[in-house]
């Protein structure tokens, strides 16, 4: 009888002990499952997103992962398809083709008041008929939320954007500044998963424009939604963003941080766009030690190798941005290193803060060099070889070289 | 992946379109459609003996409309109508071009007083002439006091008094027009004309004339259009000494009830409206009537 | 240009003036003690008290002003529905419909009076107040319709984007956004209708039974056969109410100018 107990016990406690090991490594695997979502948590992805009107291309087959709580910026000129890719996400459109995942799920034809998704519009769109806090309750109130968590979320926003106490003003009353960010307590009171926002600072003059930047990545860090946002403006891109994705005719060009979008562009475009580039065309000569060789008929050049396969006899493409360029006066006892572009003088012109001088080369292109100052000792006319440090010489253009 | 779900998210808000419209498109279909077609129908009828109609087609009707009489009173409508334009043009036209160049504050005042008479009843207004018109009313009653006449004059029922009248009537959608028009003249292409060395009459006839002339040719238009409809007008101030086409359908219709032959009329008369309408449209290449509302 | 001389202004009052003048006189007798109105006997009172006293007129009064009101409604609800539903499902048919309905305005009053009396003879519609208002509706549908599509089409469209952006159905952004903005339109055009609908002498005539008589009609018949100053008093009425309903339509579209768009400013 003892024994029967006995072997009872054993089993049942080893029954026990199974269920707890296994109540013990799922828990465990769930806490994995959820750090590593954390670190690298894709909360939206478009796959292949193709969209037309008419006969008019205007997306063709993008891709893009958006981590959770960065801050993405969608960078291109007019009619590049940004806003058309912003209002897929939205949900203002649908795509011809491909998907779109929020956080996994797959909501390409879902309408875009059932998605955890807002959009702050370019023109800011503040219902006319509503106060302030008509506006930015109006979402809570569509889900019947409790009125005094309305007052209390609204007043929340308010202050979150800087604009407590404006509640009861109507949107005509306010000036631009205040109505965009109006329109940002509007889109953020419901903290949704993604923020989209439609090149939201246009209007605004650029010390507001400025002062806005500022105020957009602070309410970014602190809430920490994922932000998609929307400019033509490489230099608002550049300050404010975690990514940047430069978009071109409706594909991405390049998609990487700042730092690598400026420092080390894929293409002459990319460089061209972010910052101002020269871009020189040349046949490599020779590679040896990390540095590229290569030439033109107007002078030999050097360039930092990418690790790509530069085989002699190759045409290369090479960007060097305005602010890298050297411009040496033929006459200084330089000597030595002097791998350079022979070049004349052309014009000088204060612009953008900077001053620029134009150099001819020989075959009629010209190089744009940047310095601080308002004047330089070179003179209109003057000869002059153009060289640059080798390492902020980036080669651009080599898909399918690697 | 093209989800079947995407097409019917298209679908189910078509789905409450359609059914917003089905009300006007029923009614229009209904009630303004059937009707025009029931006219033109009508007009192909012969008529019956005493009443009604016998489904028999003819266009007897419209060959009628070339009997002398009939003739006639379309030739009366018309140039009763012409005149009553050219009147209306002669006044309005000024009228639209002064008040385009006052200031703001007393543009806006003007239209208020222009809109005021506009909207009052035209009977009421009608009335008003009547008063004047009749005889030792208030015109003869100025007359005889200042002493240009001595005898009442009996302009009621008489021709000019349907003229004035009808001017009276339409003088509001030419100034309307005429004005719409002038507002939006670039008034320093005739400060660049005069700087040139044009007189005043001569800037005013080779820039600000020209440039207004659509705005004098659509409310020429627009005034003709009614003028050929309004035959209570005439009825009224021209009793039974001035007869127009309506006068004639209606007499047509109520009295001799030749339905086939008052349907024909109308249909000519609304031919000759919608090639107004028609030569509106080419002058102002506008699309919809928010001008006139 | 600057004006030299003072002809423009003076042709301006000249002209406003001698439109004015009918309505005046109207107005004014109205107040005539003596029936004859080339006499003035007097201020009085007593036509409007005599006014008041005629069953008949009355019972016109107020079947013009049920007529006005049920037949600018019926067109306020056709045609919003009409332009609303144009704007969004742009189905080919659109256009000549949108043609057809407002050809009602574009045409000759007494055309229209025609085909309404033959078309309700044929399908044997009893005359009276239900074809008084067919007619009337057909007429007032137009005013509406066009008004409402104008500024449906200057409404910024991603006002309706933003309200389904932050969660409304299709249904809630055209209640809570497209709605309110385009009442004020609405409401012009029923005031408008309102007034065109009483003021209507022409179709009426036609379309009426034989024991329905509008306000028109009535003054007209007057107008023809023999004239009391108790019209005086009655014109000066309507002018009353027209004038105010005008106004408040004028009111109306000076509120739809002010928050119209949400346009871009420059900063503070």
């Amino acid at each position: 009888m003892v024994i029967f107990i006995a072997l009872f016990l054993h089993f049942d406690m080893k029954q026990k002990y199974t269920n707890a090991k296994r109540i013990w490594y799922t828990l465990a695997y769930k806490k994995y499952r959820r750090v590593k979502r954390m670190n690298d948590d894709v909360i939206l992805r478009l796959d292949k997103i193709e969209k037309s009107f008419g006969t008019n291309k205007v997306l063709n087959g993008i891709d893009l992962t958006i981590k959770r709580g960065e801050f993405i910026t969608l960078l291109g000129p007019s009619g590049c398809g940004k806003t058309t890719t912003l209002r897929i996400i939205a949900g203002l459109e649908t795509p011809d083709g491909g998907r779109v995942l929020l956080e996994g799920k797959d909501v390409t034809d879902e309408e875009p008041n059932k998605r955890n998704v807002n959009t702050v519009f370019q023109s800011y769109a503040l219902f006319p008929h509503m106060t302030v806090e008509g506006n930015i309750g109006y979402s809570l109130r569509l889900k019947r939320v409790d009125k005094a968590v309305i007052r209390k979320a609204v007043d929340e926003a308010l202050e979150l954007v800087q604009l407590s106490g404006f509640g009861k003003r109507m949107p005509h009353e306010l000036s631009g500044g205040q109505r965009q960010r109006v329109a940002i307590a509007r889109a953020i009171v419901n903290h949704p998963k993604v923020l989209l926002l439609d090149e939201p600072l246009g209007a605004l003059d650029l010390q507001l424009r400025h002062q806005m930047q500022i105020e957009l990545k602070r309410l970014q860090t602190r809430l920490g939604i994922t932000f998609v946002y929307i400019t033509h403006d490489q230099e608002e891109a550049l300050n404010m963003s975690d990514r940047i994705a430069v978009m071109r005719d409706g594909t991405f060009e390049q998609v990487g941080t700042p730092t690598e979008v400026y420092d080390r562009p894929k293409t002459s475009y990319v460089a061209n766009f972010v910052g101002s580039a020269n871009i020189l065309t040349g046949i490599v000569g020779s590679t040896a030690g990390g540095l590229v060789e290569f030439s033109n008929p107007c002078g030999a050049m050097l360039a930092k190798a990418d690790g790509g396969n530069y085989a002699p006899g190759r045409e290369i493409t090479v960007a060097v941005r305005r602010e890298y360029i050297d411009l040496v006066p033929e006459d200084a006892a330089e000597g030595g290193a002097g791998k350079g572009l022979a070049a004349v003088v052309r014009e000088k012109r204060f612009a953008g803060g900077v001053l620029q001088i134009i150099a001819m080369l020989a075959d009629g292109s010209e190089v744009v060099a940047s310095r601080h100052g308002i004047d330089s000792p070179l003179r209109t006319g003057d000869k002059v070889t153009v060289t640059w440090a080798p390492e902020n010489a980036v080669i651009v253009d080599s898909e399918g070289a690697e | 992946m093209s989800g079947s779900t995407r097409v019917s998210r298209k679908k189910k808000g078509a789905g409450l379109s359609l059914l917003s419209v089905m009300p006007l498109y029923v009614f229009t279909l209904l009630f303004v459609l059937g009707p025009l077609v029931y006219l033109v129908v009508l007009s192909f009828l012969e008529r019956e003996e005493v009443w009604g109609v016998v489904n028999r087609f003819t266009i007897k009707n419209y060959l009628s409309i070339f009997e002398p009489i009939y003739l006639k009173t379309f030739y009366e409508s018309v140039k009763l109508a012409l005149v009553s334009t050219s009147l209306v043009a002669i006044i309005g036209y000024p009228f639209g071009y002064f008040m385009a160049k006052l200031n703001a504050v007393w543009r806006k005042r003007m239209m208020m007083l222009l809109m005021v008479p506009f909207w009052i009843s035209s009977l009421i207004r009608l009335y008003g002439w009547i008063i004047i018109f009749r005889a030792n009313g208030t015109l003869d009653w100025i007359l005889m006091g200042i002493g240009i006449t001595d005898a009442p004059l009996k302009l009621l029922y008489t021709y000019p008094a349907v003229a004035v009248g009808m001017v009276y009537a339409l003088l509001p959608f030419m100034i309307f027009s005429v004005y719409s028009s002038a507002e939006k003249l670039d008034w320093s292409l005739v400060e660049a004309a005069r700087d040139l060395g044009a007189t005043r009459w001569q800037a005013f006839r080779t820039i600000s004339l020209k440039l207004t002339l659509p705005g004098l040719l659509s409310g020429v238009v627009l005034t003709f259009i009614p003028s050929m409809g309004l035959f209570f007008i005439a009825d009224i101030l021209g009793g039974n000494k001035v007869v127009l086409v309506g006068n004639i359908i209606q007499e047509q219709l109520m009295k001799a009830h030749n339905w086939p032959f008052a349907a024909a009329l109308s249909v000519v008369l609304m031919i000759l409206t919608s090639l107004m309408i028609r030569m509106y449209r080419l002058i102002t290449r506008v699309k919809d009537l928010e001008g006139l509302v | 240009m600057k004006n030299r001389t003072k002809l423009p202004n003076v042709y301006l009052a000249f002209i406003l003036v001698l439109m004015y003048i009918p309505i005046l006189l109207v107005i004014l007798y109205s107040f005539n003690e003596s029936k004859i109105s080339s006499v003035w006997g007097g201020f009085s009172l007593k036509w409007y008290e005599e006014l008041f006293r005629d069953k008949a007129l009355l019972e016109a009064m107020v079947n013009s002003i049920v007529l006005a009101t049920v037949s600018s409604l019926s067109a306020a609800v056709i045609g919003t529905l009409g332009a609303v539903g144009m704007a969004r499902a742009k189905l080919r048919s659109n256009g000549i419909i949108e043609y057809i309905s407002t050809l009602p305005i574009m045409m000759p009053e007494i055309i229209l009076g025609i085909i309404f009396l033959l078309f309700f003879s044929l399908i044997g519609l009893p005359f009276g107040m239900t074809t008084l208002i067919i007619a009337h509706t057909s007429f007032c549908i137009p005013y509406v319709f066009i008004l409402v599509k104008a500024r449906l089409a200057g409404m910024d469209k991603s006002l309706v984007e933003a309200a389904r952006d932050l969660g409304a159905s299709e249904m809630r952004a055209f209640l809570d956004v497209t709605f309110p903005l385009i009442l004020p339109a609405i409401a012009s055009g029923i005031l408008l209708s309102f007034a065109m609908s009483l003021d209507d002498v022409v179709i009426s005539v036609f379309v009426t039974g034989v024991n329905t008589n509008t306000l028109p009609i009535k003054i007209y018949t007057q107008l023809k056969t023999g004239v009391t100053p108790k019209i005086n008093a009655l014109c000066t009425l309507m002018f009353v109410i027209t004038l105010i309903l005008g106004l408040l339509s004028v009111r109306l579209s000076k509120v739809q100018n002010k928050p119209v768009k949400s346009e871009k400013e420059e900063s503070l």
